[in-house]
């Protein structure tokens, strides 16, 4: 199964943010602009890391926010976020953070193919540097391996 | 041979974990079964649990288990996951 499209609005590409929760932020504003979630998707995002910590930075320079299901999701949706700055998340091996993942689901059992493919894409260690350094959003895309919405304006 | 995946709501990045130590798993040819699961119900999924992969962020909400805690640090390293489960299971 191939990740869903990635359309414009759920790429911000060179964010400049203070800090952590500010990172966390920008990829739910993406998620918010591509019509996947609510903002309380967002605040429930950065509660998640306030709860247990930064275990999101699952590898050096990324981090997959998220949160478990809810009323606030609208649809399945997936956003990137790079950083102009990284920022520490807290986490002891992996930050600083460059590459910020915003991940929507509506059920639990539903994910699960979509971060197998996640997974496959971030099984080369040179994608989380190449997503960090991509200035064009079809450059992240090809990255991630999906493809350029038909209806986008080029 | 059980082994749990845990990640702080269940969702997301437990399932990314479960993906790539199955993946070392099968390198290692070693059967298990791996179990995605959240802090709140790793008490009861991980009571019969050999192994409990997790972040080094999580460690202390485990709490009291007889499983090793083996704390992955890349997610995505199925060499670092091969590594820490042939040393844990070995």
């Amino acid at each position: 199964m191939p990740l869903p499209p990635l359309p414009l609005e759920a790429i911000a590409i060179g964010v400049h943010v203070d800090d952590w929760r500010g990172a966390v932020a920008a990829a739910g504003d993406a998620l918010e602009r591509s019509g996947a979630t609510t903002p309380e998707y967002t605040k429930r995002m950065i509660a998640v890391i306030e709860e247990f910590g930064a275990y999101v930075v699952i590898a050096p320079g990324l981090a997959l926010a998220h949160a478990r299901p809810g009323p606030d999701v609208h649809s399945e949706g997936l956003s990137i976020v790079t950083l102009a700055e990284p920022v520490a998340f807290g986490h002891p091996h992996n930050d600083p953070v460059s590459v910020v993942l915003g991940l929507a689901v509506t059920s639990s059992d539903e994910h699960v193919l979509l971060v197998a493919e996640l997974a496959n894409v971030f099984n080369d260690p040179h994608v989380i540097p190449s997503l960090a350094a991509a200035t064009e959003a079809d450059a992240i895309r090809a990255l991630l391996g999906v493809p350029t919405p038909t209806e986008e304006p080029s | 041979m059980k082994i749990v995946a845990l990640c702080g709501v269940g969702v997301g990045t437990s399932a990314i974990l479960k993906i790539n130590a199955e993946r070392a798993l099968a390198r290692l040819d070693i059967e298990a079964d791996v179990t995605a699961t959240d802090v709140a119900g790793v008490r009861t999924v991980g009571a019969d649990a050999q192994v409990i992969l997790t972040s080094s962020e999580l460690v202390a909400a485990i709490g009291k288990t007889n499983a090793d805690i083996v704390v992955i640090d890349n997610y995505f390293d199925v060499d670092e996951l091969a590594a820490k489960l042939e040393a844990a299971l070995g």
